[in-house]
């Protein structure tokens, strides 16, 4: 095994402040936490009351994680299949290790047509690559489409959910948003636009309208490929997806390799369980599916780029590869109680909230200060493992991963082996955890430790000096009780089997 | 190295560690979630169907193939239609009561032309109960996929009990992969501000849906 000590940030480079630091300011903005709830705890209640409607969820969710690991066992033969599929349909099929080569293809692509200007439908794959940056430097435009995107794009702001990216804000911002900014790139904002969401949902119509109708080129991403048809799906509400989707000559789909499942039958299970996951509804108002092209209805020209991006590193994780089961419903970001006090921004990633805190750190390595701090934002309070219709469990993996982090390890970044060493702030934890080790093998010095420890309870400090100090910052030191365990079993029983 | 040459020799690098498995996939997934949730009669289905499009939204019309006519011309009348896109396949006598001018479905339009007519009338390829949803496939009696979309006013046309199915695997089960397939639900809607559901941001802001039979 080669291994090679990886001490900068490999790809992309974030530089993003860790998590504890981005969520204390987000904590202390009242706006923001109150938005949060607000939407967190409505779409809570209603994603509960929809998955009551199917008796058999749980055997829904069981087929789903079967499917989704089988797949991920078997990636290879379902892409070789899905790329047939694809291209006996009239598509062409590209492949990206990375960001810049898929960037580099999509321009590539969009040149060829030359156009200098693409609709987007909301996708969390061009948005992990950053296209739309990468796209403006090679003289294009990219328009996003979805109401919470554009509100996002003109607030040159950035998501903070998966499924409504501007949960952060409330109507009276967006108002302003709109006021402002949407004469910069395009039609303004009707006269004496108020904050009603149906007046902003019209803006956002008219304002959209006269690009779906002018548009060349779309990009979109998918929800699901099917390997043995070569069909790709897109779930969505607004409609801007089927604009984007169907109105232009060319359509470009930007996808991580781990979209795919084997057959169409395994659409029954994913179409029952994303829309009640995501929106709480029995199903979300639209939903397209293509395969390849079809003559004189929709794109003649169909291009898909599958895309890497340090999947293939996070498969090579035994413990860490179920991340890729993830179908991005965000049912786990509703419930999650650090999610809803620190918000999206504080993850630093496209994808925040408990599967962002375990997703991140893989495809990026755990190697910069907020993918570090990443698998520490979770309380494993274990709610985000139950509401998962694929049953990720993603306390194990944050587990998993802070232990990378502290005692560091061998790990696959780029597709190569690379050792990496335990991060310089858990010095202490580790120093306290060889004490630990030492003092639970030698009974004498414990027993003679607890015993003192109790004798002096009432000197104790209620926080710890030195290191210790930030821990104790946001926790309160346990009380010492008076007798240890281990005295009062002997006490009470005398060494003998409480049973008898 | 070619990018896919690259990605598939990570990917089988990764899993050097899973074990060789033959299992055929239907065995490895177990199916034994329903095939549909609940017990109903045909008629219970398809007023199953007639509720959650009406929970979501949609106008729910119910009419015989005798009326069907009157009922589309009167639609038309009351949303002051000026003109309406039709499907090349769609049953002539379906728009034989109203005089609205008809608008063909044709390759050469532009999202322009589109976006100047008022409504659309199109049949659907099965209507699901459970989830309230109505699929096109494009075949003739639907048309392209955009007509369904630009307008802002939809009237769709399925036929009870013949096109109704209970679940999302039923309906799966009937449709062919390689055709473009719309799932509708309801119109065009949003939650995107404060989760508040508003209809209509970009598809049609209003569709009524003629169960007939």
């Amino acid at each position: 095994m080669s291994g090679t000590f990886i001490g900068m940030p490999v790809f992309p480079p974030p530089t993003h402040p860790a998590f504890p630091k981005a969520a204390r300011e987000a904590v202390r903005n009242p706006t923001l936490r109150g938005n949060l709830r607000h939407a967190t705890h409505t779409i809570r209640a209603k994603r509960a009351k929809a998955v009551a409607e199917l008796s058999d969820w749980d055997r829904l969710r069981e087929a789903g994680r079967l499917i989704k690991d089988h797949t991920l066992r078997h990636l290879e033969r379902h892409l070789l299949r899905l790329e047939e599929s694809v291209t006996a349909a009239g598509g062409t099929v590209h492949w990206a290790a990375d960001a810049d080569e898929a960037n580099r293809i999509v321009a590539g692509l969009v040149k060829a047509t030359g156009e200098s200007e693409v609709v987007k439908v909301k996708s969390m794959a061009t948005q992990e690559i950053g296209l739309n940056e990468a796209l403006e430097a090679e003289g294009i435009r990219a328009y996003e489409t979805d109401l919470a995107e554009l509100i996002v794009q003109l607030g040159k702001d950035r998501p903070s959910h998966i499924l409504v990216p501007a949960i952060h804000r409330n109507r009276g911002e967006i108002r302003d948003i709109f006021r402002e900014e949407m004469g910069r790139w395009g039609r303004p904002a009707p006269e004496g636009l108020t904050d009603t969401p149906a007046e902003l949902a019209e803006a956002a119509r008219l304002h959209l309208r006269e690009k779906f109708l002018r548009a060349k080129v779309g990009i979109s991403g998918a929800n699901f490929m099917v390997a043995e048809t070569g069909t790709l799906v897109v779930v969505e509400s607004e409609g801007n997806g089927r604009m984007c989707l169907t109105l232009p000559e060319t359509l470009i789909s930007v996808v991580g390799i781990e979209k795919v499942v084997p057959t169409w039958r395994d659409l029954e299970v994913f179409l029952q369980t994303l829309p009640r996951s995501s929106t709480a509804e029995r199903m979300n108002p639209y939903t397209s599916m293509w395969t390849g092209t079809t003559d004189e209805d929709g794109p003649s020209a169909f291009h898909l780029v599958l895309l890497d991006n340090g999947r293939t590193d996070t498969l090579a994780d035994q413990v860490g590869r179920q991340a890729l089961r993830c179908i991005r419903c965000s049912a786990c970001l509703n419930v999650c109680p650090v999610y809803e006090r620190a918000g999206g921004h504080a993850y630093g990633s496209v994808y925040p909230g408990p599967i962002g805190a375990i997703l991140s750190p893989q495809l990026r390595g755990t190697e910069s200060e907020i993918d570090a701090s990443l698998p520490y934002a979770s309380s494993l309070c274990g709610a985000c493992y139950e509401v998962c219709p694929v049953a990720i469990d993603i306390p194990e993996v944050l587990v998993h991963l802070r232990e990378r982090v502290v005692e560091g390890g061998v790990t696959v970044r780029q597709g190569n082996k690379v050792v990496l060493k335990p991060a310089k702030g858990h010095a202490a934890e580790r120093a306290a955890m060889r004490a630990a080790r030492w003092t639970f093998s030698h009974p004498g010095a414990l027993r003679t430790g607890q015993r003192l420890a109790s004798r002096t309870r009432r000197l104790q400090p209620r926080t710890l000096p030195g290191p210790g100090k930030a821990w104790s910052g946001t926790r309160d030191l346990p009380a010492v009780p008076a007798e240890p365990f281990r005295d009062w079993w002997q006490r009470t029983h005398g060494g003998k089997d409480g049973a008898e | 190295m070619s990018g896919r040459e690259r990605i598939l020799g990570r990917v089988r690098r990764a899993l050097a560690d899973v074990p060789p498995d033959d299992t055929p996939y239907e065995q490895v997934v177990r199916r034994d979630y329903l095939r549909e949730h609940g017990d109903r009669t045909v008629g219970q289905t398809v007023e199953l169907l007639a509720e959650n499009l009406a929970d979501y939204r949609a106008v729910v019309h119910r009419c015989t193939e005798g009326e069907l006519p009157s009922l589309i011309a009167r639609l038309l009348t009351e949303r002051e239609a000026g003109s309406v896109l039709v499907p090349p396949g769609l049953e002539t006598g379906w728009l034989a009561g109203t005089r609205v001018t008809r608008v063909a479905d044709r390759a050469e339009s532009t999202p322009d032309d589109l976006d100047r007519v008022d409504s659309v009338v199109t049949a659907c390829a099965v209507a699901i109960a459970e989830t309230g949803t109505l699929v096109l496939d494009g075949g003739p009696d639907q048309g392209r996929r955009r007509i369904s979309l630009v307008p802002d006013h939809h009237i769709c046309v399925v036929r009870v009990p013949e096109q109704v199915v209970s679940s999302v695997p039923q309906a799966l089960e009937r449709l062919d992969p390689g055709r473009p397939l719309t799932w509708i639900s309801g119109p065009s809607a949003t939650s995107d501000i404060e989760l508040d559901r508003v209809e209509g941001v970009h598809g049609p802001r209003t569709l009524e849906v003629v169960l007939v039979g």
